[in-house]
């Protein structure tokens, strides 16, 4: 068994699109139209056949009312492994991104949250080598 | 709530530590500082209750930033302490004459 697939619920797909490739940097895999509604997903570049994210339409009033009480706790939906949480930091707030959390050092790995505008709260995370 | 109540914790003692340490803090990102830097591993819920404990003593305020809650260390009841015990300067600092002991 492989985990192929996660996703995180958006209000706007074509919004959550453009955020996820053109601010995040993620590649676009599949974009299919399914009435209101498009299957769309994005791999990340560093591996483009890895677990696919799927942007799902946040539409049923359970996920509002989970992802409401997620943002307010501050908790993040989902979370994204980089080499340099400063370096992603910075070149995300240079894009417009707002951190709830910036770069913060716990020990063994240091972490930072965004708000990814399409309703979730997002958790980068760097891994710490042993000292 | 009094402030002695409030700070006679050692969780609620290391989350001030974390609001000094940076201020405007959510829920989660405190519990994150509590396990991975004091080796706290209370729930969510039981470090809620404990926020509300420093929030009722005045120790603590919240605001509302975006769509998520965030904490702030307020320190302004704690004067209520130095006030009613004062630090000593070190010219008060004497041996006690025998006038005091009598007294």
């Amino acid at each position: 068994m492989r985990i192929n697939l996660t996703s995180v619920s958006v209000d706007d797909q074509a919004k959550a699109l453009r955020f996820y490739t053109e601010t995040l940097g993620f590649r676009l895999k599949h974009n299919i139209p399914l009435g209101e509604y498009a299957w769309i997903t994005v791999v990340s570049e560093e591996a483009p056949e890895g677990t696919e994210l799927l942007l799902e339409p946040a539409e049923h009033p359970a996920v509002r009312r989970y992802r409401t009480a997620l943002v307010e706790d501050g908790i993040p939906l989902a979370s994204f492994a980089v080499d340099d949480v400063e370096v992603e930091h910075e070149r995300l707030v240079a894009e417009g991104v707002r951190f709830v959390q910036p770069p913060t050092d716990l020990g063994t790995v240091i972490t930072a949250v965004f708000d990814d505008s399409c309703g979730n709260l997002i958790q980068i995370t760097e891994e710490k080598g042993q000292p | 709530m009094d402030i002695y109540r409030a700070i006679a914790d050692r969780t609620r003692r290391a989350i001030l530590d974390e609001l000094v340490d940076r201020s405007g803090q959510s829920l989660f990102e405190l519990c994150g500082r509590l396990i991975m830097k004091h080796g706290i591993s209370s729930s969510r819920q039981a470090i809620s209750q404990h926020l509300d404990v420093l929030e009722a003593a005045g120790l603590i305020r919240t605001r509302r930033e975006g769509r998520s809650k965030l904490h702030w260390f307020v320190g302004a009841p704690l004067k209520a302490i130095g006030e009613r015990w004062p630090i000593a300067t070190d010219e008060d600092i004497s041996n006690p004459t025998e006038e005091d002991i009598e007294e």
